[in-house]
């Protein structure tokens, strides 16, 4: 590993040791917390009372505020598990595939709300819970994805194996998410023909715009309160007979 | 705007509302499920502990 | 042995173990047409819907064979310790593996090209969509192969494979499916499909340089 300078691997290897991270995680979450709150608190107050409401779909936009943030981090949780399996595998850290792992039923609970939320605003605005629409149909497939990424983790005994396994999968499939996403988005114009999807854009007001980016902002930092904790499971999971773990059960809880 | 008038949501409280609200069960289930399992396996592997050492 | 020998090897090898097997070979292709025949008498037989169906319903059919048939890519040379064999060798496993992934293709892949236009009969599909319907089984039969690949390889070791194989494997052939069969519908009213069998032309050759790559990784992770 010559490309990266001995200082900044070194770094890494310290801050990726299991007992390290593991203390850092508890001083991290209180703070995290209080962020996540700031940002919920106005976005929530923002999105539900403040924003009027939108001149065609009257209140029922308001599930914007959870959908669109909910649908972008099912993709982004996606990107970053591929990213963490592609460090896992190239440089073993095991920090790398329990991250992998921990953010598998977050991203899942995501694309879970994103597609719910989404079939919740199509009922008044389509007429019925579930369109064939692009973006839904995509959805159900990343949807597809993430679990079978947790039941293979699930299937294999060996966890380091199963992590392995886990990270080529989430790497083979970033590679397909934009081939599966732009043959469901070509398959939808063919076949839907030009329906009018009011859930794309709608005329978005500035006062709309803050409040929907502060939720994105706070579910982001809500993946990485809830990775936290679940990565601090899998650690303690996995070394339950480490050294750190056994100093860590003889301290006054 | 009343209170009621933002708990009606203009008609769609139903829709609103149970989006909120699944969202809230699934955001709280994965932040406290982890959060569960550990307590019980620190709890175990205390014991366990405690039993190898007397 | 150079490598292009190795992998003739490997090839040959498989088709003569496919060959000493031939019932099974059948299995796949028995599997395809039941799968067709089933969907007339679970929808009625009018011609115009079977005639509307018959592109998705040969197109599914023909995936869910290919998936039926995926689990022998490396099962029984798992099972018999091959495998290793195959790990161990000095050439670079990924090549190795396209010479493997190619024998079962011509065993399970090619002869459902044989049994297409007995389904095409069967669902009353026009005669003029019949080349478009062999070019795009040849261009993505090949495909499913590969894309599957990589699933058993993932599974190979797991005693109840099956099941997550699919969960694995299916969401990835969505993209296959979308572009054969639309190739198909749009031969069926005489449209041209030259942009259909481009994109498929083009993930074929996608997945030929890609997939062995992640194939091997997997197949090191399942033996060790």
């Amino acid at each position: 590993m010559s490309i990266i300078p001995a200082p900044i691997s070194r770094f890494f290897h310290k801050t990726a040791s299991p007992p390290h991270f593991y203390a850092l995680a508890d001083k991290l979450i209180p703070w995290l917390t209080v962020l996540f709150l700031l940002l919920l608190i106005p976005g929530l107050y923002g999105g539900l009372v403040m924003a009027p409401a939108d001149y065609q779909q009257g209140d029922s936009y308001r599930i914007i505020y959870i959908h669109v943030p909910a649908a972008w981090m099912s993709l982004f949780i996606y990107v970053l598990m591929a990213i963490m399996g592609g460090i896992a595998l190239v440089w073993r850290i095991k920090l790398a595939e329990v991250m992998l792992i921990s953010s598998a039923p977050i991203g899942a609970g995501f694309t879970f709300i994103a597609l719910v939320t989404g079939s919740l605003w199509g009922k008044p605005m389509w007429g019925t819970w579930w369109v064939w629409d692009a973006r839904l149909t995509s959805e159900l497939i990343l949807l597809f994805l993430y679990l079978g990424v947790t039941s293979l983790y699930g299937a294999i005994e060996d966890k380091r194996d199963a992590a392995r396994a886990v990270s080529i999968l989430a790497l083979v499939g970033v590679v397909n998410i934009p081939i599966i996403h732009y043959s469901v988005e070509w398959w939808n114009t063919l076949h839907q023909g030009p329906t009018v999807s009011k859930m794309d854009k709608p005329s978005i007001h500035i006062s709309m715009l803050i409040p929907l980016l502060l939720m994105a902002v706070a579910f982001k930092v809500y993946y990485a309160i809830a990775v936290l904790q679940a990565a601090k499971l899998q650690l303690l999971k996995r070394e339950a007979s480490a050294q750190w773990v056994k100093s860590l059960l003889e301290k006054p809880q | 705007m009343s209170l009621e008038n933002f708990f009606a949501m203009g008609g769609y409280a139903f829709y609103v509302w149970t989006s909120y609200g699944l969202t809230l069960v699934v955001l709280v289930f994965n932040l406290l499920s982890p959060v569960v399992q550990r307590k019980q396996l620190l709890r175990q592997l205390a014991l366990k502990q405690k039993r190898e050492q007397p | 042995m150079s490598l292009t020998q190795a992998v003739w090897a490997i090839i040959r090898r498989d088709l003569l173990l496919a060959f000493r097997r031939r019932a099974e070979m059948a299995n796949p292709l028995l599997f395809f047409v039941m799968v067709v025949t089933l969907f007339p008498l679970a929808v009625g037989a009018q011609a115009n819907l079977l005639q509307a169906m018959a592109p998705g319903v040969i197109w599914v059919s023909a995936l869910l064979a290919a998936l039926l048939s995926l689990d022998g890519l490396f099962r029984s040379d798992f099972e018999d310790g091959s495998l290793e064999q195959l790990l161990l060798s000095p050439h670079p496993l990924s090549v190795l593996i396209l010479g493997k992934i190619f024998s079962h293709w011509l065993v399970t892949g090619l002869p459902l090209l044989l049994v297409a236009p007995l389904l095409a009969l069967f669902l009353g599909l026009p005669e003029k969509a019949m080349p478009t319907l062999w070019l795009t089984l040849i261009l993505a039969t090949p495909m499913l192969s590969l894309i599957g690949a990589i699933g058993v390889a993932l599974t190979v070791g797991l005693r109840r494979g099956g099941m997550i194989l699919s969960l694995l494997v299916l969401p990835l052939y969505i993209p296959v499916l979308i572009f054969a069969s639309s190739a198909v519908d749009r031969a069926t009213s005489g449209l041209p499909v030259t942009a259909q069998i481009n994109i498929l032309m083009a993930m074929l050759l996608l997945a030929l340089v890609l997939t062995p790559l992640p194939t091997a990784a997997a197949l090191k992770m399942s033996v060790n």
